[in-house]
């Protein structure tokens, strides 16, 4: 396994190997299937939208309906106008969707296709609407084109009607559906009406009836959407993936804005909900309150299979940065925290949160799995957390792994379960406290093999 | 039959109707061979299955060649996709390197685009012959790549140079030809150029065939290795799963080839016959009946007692080991119907495995296939080149007078092509294809939705793009290019775990709740809760 990586790390400045990243159409349709009645487009090459569809279908075994401007060679030279319309034109005759959600792609974007051109040129049926975003893939990451589609979604949608409708609107940023459906349950618990979205829950995570819909239930629907111009506030949960959206609704409909960490774990839970109290001056339930001691309750009861493990853990940069600080919570040791996303915000939010601990670890962006590897060969951590690339290193180096984040495509179910919330912090405490056991109880011997935990 | 395809393309906007008309045909008896539209541009905004020129070279033929370095030159993605998606299975040998698990790329930025990329290539490149020491590298250009004109070639020839190892540029931008298809001819080419030959191998094998068009999917080549060597044959050559270079640059020593996928290899195994003197059947290893037949017609191309006598032992002892599970599974499977979207030879393979248990295929496609894999080679010579495919190069070939062997005669050749024996020949799926069902080219969405609501097929055979969608609609799904990541699928063996796959997908208890009961039987038995009395 994985019997290529050398032990001698040497510096690499051009060659990528295993990513912890890809690009940003991907992350593009995924914004866009959070959109009821929404068929996500791909202008560029058919290949994009295969890839995107393959990899999405892969981690959550539901169809993924998207559609591509299949460029060929000449569309490449002369432009993707034609395609473009052709495209349109299909789209709304053969798979009538409320809207089209078009990103664009590296080639579209090297040839400098203009949409918005393209757009107000094509024939849109009575009350559709086709939205747009640049996703350059040679930008960022696919967190990155998550985001351009969120702020693709505000540049075109929200209006301000000058009548307030007593909504808060909230932007999950790149969590499950799950995990968008955890959030909407803390905020009914709570009473406050909101608009959240993207919100793939419902979509990526319908149930089976025997029929096939195309769009499915969920999903935020475009006069929600539209509505949100008319919130009081905003959160925008996740910097990376949300702040964007957030700041050009701000500029766009005088709607006040503050960026959360997502709420994983204790503490990044705690402030979510403190601030939606302080903003909408409604109460924490003692529902949640309860979920909240479960959760604590339950770290006092594992905290010594926790306490001073070293771990190291990989994936999105908003998620990965609440992460670190829930296994911080638990007591352990972020000993390598890295994302394949670039961007210095992640290296220093990191770096603080270790600093404040008063432990040492290392924070790398734009990082790639192939050095963390490396890094776990020179000195070696008790656990892994990360996507399901992350299952090579684990079994190459022989440490305990817990799936987590996109794209997670191997295990069943996965994405019917949050990690956001005191909710989540419990199964989050679940599933690692599993994998350490096993490791024990696979290695002890017999005379140690205890009954009780 | 055409009633049903009428259904399918009347909700088609005219241009659209137009086109996709001419992809959909049924075979029937005063129409046994029809022409079907294929290897054309996918009308934008379709919802389609196909991929790209990057996916075919990179992803399907070059991807498996373990010991070869694969860099992607372009932005993260393409590499991050085709990383261990494809079920390319392969093991490491022993003084040997294997990539499979890993992938490369130059991660292209901004600036690589606006500046120029080469540089950060030429680097990449340098790192990896630092880091990793392979026998070689392949260099896999994206769609940007070719737009801003970075030219690989050049920088490969460079590199070449430097480190004394073969650095080889593979001009597969995502936009070129219609489909993987196009990529598919790109990696044929820098294949059969700049590998195949270039082995020191003076030995030559007895009874040495190479496998083409077969990439170990599941683990099939091994399968297929393991039946080819208790015959007596040495596979010198897979081309290219479980592949290392070493092997692929002697597969000019085998006496014949066998062409498993047509689509993607027969580039390769024309070029050779016309280089090497190599003659070429069309195999299928997928299925107990086609596995005997392509057996015994590469046993007649070698026409020798003992490979006649070998092939006919082991199909006897390979039969009486899978017999009382095929009779099961027959008895289980038998009068189903399915419909099959795969590939550019799968569809056609695996029909003739879905009969093994008699299962009646009734829609037949293949995604990016051309013509001759639907009509058969004989029509060739009327296929039109158009402006898609005209941008491929085709290599133009020449006897080696060094390596060019006669592995059989003029006479022999011919005896064997009047016997039946596919010499340098492919039926394409029409032939084995039954009669009143339909074949259809780039199948997409919309028309699986309508075939399977008119049809009602009890399974429905393709690629994950499809799965959910089918099975939602309540249809037995299965992968037939991840193998819903089981497998092999291939030989004698392979069928009974295709079959044990199916047998479980129909008859898992799953689909009987799929309706809550409150659905179907009267509830209104009780009080109403809460209601007044």
């Amino acid at each position: 396994m994985l019997d290529a990586t050398p032990k001698n790390i040497v510096e690499r400045k051009a060659l990528k190997i295993n990513p912890a990243k890809t690009c940003q159409p991907i992350g593009a349709m995924y914004a866009a299937l959070g959109i009821h009645n929404c068929l996500p487009h791909s202008h560029g090459s058919q290949g994009c939208c295969a890839f995107h569809r393959m990899q999405l279908t892969r981690m959550f075994k539901e169809p993924i309906m998207a559609s591509t401007s299949s460029f060929t060679e000449g569309a490449s030279v002369f432009g993707g106008g034609a395609n473009f319309k052709t495209a349109v034109k299909n789209i709304f005759t053969l798979y009538n969707p409320d809207i089209i959600a078009v990103h664009t792609t590296c080639l579209s974007e090297t040839i400098g296709d203009d949409i918005p051109t393209y757009i107000s040129t094509s024939e849109v049926p009575e009350g559709k609407v086709i939205i747009h975003a640049n996703t350059p893939s040679y930008v960022g990451s696919h967190v990155t084109g998550f985001s351009n589609m969120v702020k693709g979604m505000v540049n075109y949608l929200p209006k301000n009607s000058g009548e307030k409708n007593g909504k808060i609107n909230i932007i999950p940023g790149f969590v499950g559906p799950a995990d968008m459906k955890e959030i909407k349950r803390l905020l009914g618990i709570m009473d406050i009406p909101f608009i959240m979205y993207p919100d793939t829950n419902g979509v990526l995570d319908a149930p089976m009836t025997g029929k096939f819909e195309m769009y499915p239930k969920g999903g935020t629907k475009v006069a929600d959407i539209i509505d949100s111009g008319n919130s009081e506030f905003t959160f925008a949960i996740g910097k990376t993936a949300s702040e964007d959206g957030a700041t050009v609704l701000e500029k766009k409909c005088k709607i006040p804005f503050k960026t959360l960490y997502t709420p994983i774990g204790v503490e990044a839970t705690d402030e979510f909900l403190v601030e939606l109290t302080k903003e909408t001056g409604k109460e924490v339930p003692e529902e949640i309150e309860n979920e909240r001691g479960q959760l604590v309750d339950l770290m006092l009861d594992s905290y010594q299979y926790f306490h001073g493990k070293k771990v190291a853990i990989f994936g999105d940069p908003d998620v990965v940065i609440s992460l670190t600080r829930f296994v911080l919570e638990l007591g352990m040791i972020p000993k390598y925290v890295i994302t394949g996303t670039p961007g210095e915000t992640f290296e220093t939010e990191i770096k603080s949160l270790l600093e404040k601990a008063g432990v040492e670890g290392t924070a790398k962006a734009a990082s790639d799995l192939f050095e963390l590897q490396q890094w776990i060969k020179n000195d070696g951590v008790d656990l892994l957390i990360g996507n399901t690339h992350g299952k090579f290193i684990a079994r190459a180096e022989d440490i305990p792994f817990v799936r987590f984040g996109f794209l997670t495509m191997d295990r069943f179910g996965f994405y019917y379960n949050p990690v956001v919330g005191y909710e989540g912090g419990k199964r989050l405490v679940e599933n690692i406290s599993n994998v350490l056991l096993d490791r024990i109880e696979r290695d002890c011997t017999d005379e140690d093999f205890e009954l009780v935990r | 039959m055409k009633k049903v395809i009428n259904r399918v393309l009347e909700k088609y906007p005219a241009k659209t109707f137009k086109n996709r008309k001419a992809h959909i045909v049924v075979k029937t008896e005063e129409e046994p061979n029809p022409v079907i539209q294929a290897n054309v541009r996918t009308i934008p905004g379709i919802i389609t299955s196909r991929g790209c020129c990057y996916a075919g070279c990179k992803g399907v033929v070059m991807g498996p060649i373990k010991d070869m370095l694969h860099i992607t030159h372009g932005p993260i993605g393409c590499a991050y996709y085709t990383w261990g998606t494809r079920r390319n299975k392969a093991k490491l040998e022993k003084g040997g390197q294997n990539f499979i698990e890993y992938t490369f790329s130059t991660d292209m930025q901004d600036r690589d685009i606006v500046f120029g990329g080469t540089k950060k290539l030429a680097l990449a490149i340098k790192e990896a012959v630092e880091i990793f020491h392979p026998k070689a590298i392949g260099i896999y250009a994206t769609c940007p790549v070719g737009l801003i004109g970075d030219d690989i070639n050049a920088v490969a020839a460079e590199a070449t140079a430097l480190y004394g190892i073969d650095v080889m540029a593979f001009n597969c931008e995502g936009y070129k030809g219609v489909s993987q298809s196009a990529g598919h001819h790109i990696a044929n080419n820098v294949v059969f150029s700049d590998i195949i030959g270039k082995g020191t191998n003076k030995e030559h094998k007895k009874y040495a065939v190479n496998i083409l068009g077969e990439y170990n999917i599941g683990g099939d080549a091994w399968e297929m290795d393991r039946i080819l060597t208790k015959i007596g044959y040495n596979v010198v050559a897979t081309l290219s799963g479980d592949a290392n270079l070493d092997s692929i640059q002697n597969a000019h020593t085998a006496d014949v080839n066998v062409v498993q996928c047509h689509r993607s290899i027969n580039y390769i195994a024309e070029m050779m016959e016309t280089k090497y003197g190599i003659p070429w059947i069309k195999g299928n290893f997928i299925g107990v009946t086609s596995t005997i037949e392509t057996l015994r017609d590469l046993a007649k191309c070698f026409d020798d007692p003992y490979i006649y006598e070998r092939t006919e032992t082991v199909i006897a002892e390979e039969l009486s080991e899978i017999e009382g599970e095929v009779a099961y599974y027959k008895e289980k499977l038998e009068g189903k119907k399915a419909m099959l979207y795969v590939g550019g030879s799968r569809a056609d393979h695996y029909q003739r495995l879905l009969a093994d248990f008699g299962i009646e295929t009734i829609v037949a496609g293949f995604e990016f296939a051309h013509r001759d894999d639907y009509e058969g080679r004989e029509v060739i010579p009327s296929i039109k080149l158009d402006a898609d495919s005209k941008n491929i190069p085709q290599l133009t070939v020449q006897k080696d007078e060094e390596k060019y062997r006669v592995t059989m005669t003029p006479e022999r050749y011919e005896a064997l092509k009047s016997e039946g024996v596919p010499l340098a020949y492919y039926g394409g799926m029409v032939k084995t294809l039954n009669e009143n069902a339909i074949m259809v080219d780039d199948l997409n969405h919309h028309e699986i939705d309508e075939l399977i609501k008119s049809l009602n097929p009890d399974m429905f055979l393709s690629g994950i793009k499809e799965k959910y969608s089918v099975q939602k609609m309540g249809v037995l799904s299965k992968q037939l290019h991840s193998y819903d990541y089981t497998g092999p699928y291939a030989g004698f063996r392979g069928a009974l775990i295709f079959a044990r796959g199916l047998e479980a997908g129909i008859y898992t208890p799953a689909w009987k709740y799929v309706t809550p009961p409150w659905k179907t039987e009267p509830m209104l038995e009780g009080k109403v809760v809460g209601g007044e009395e």
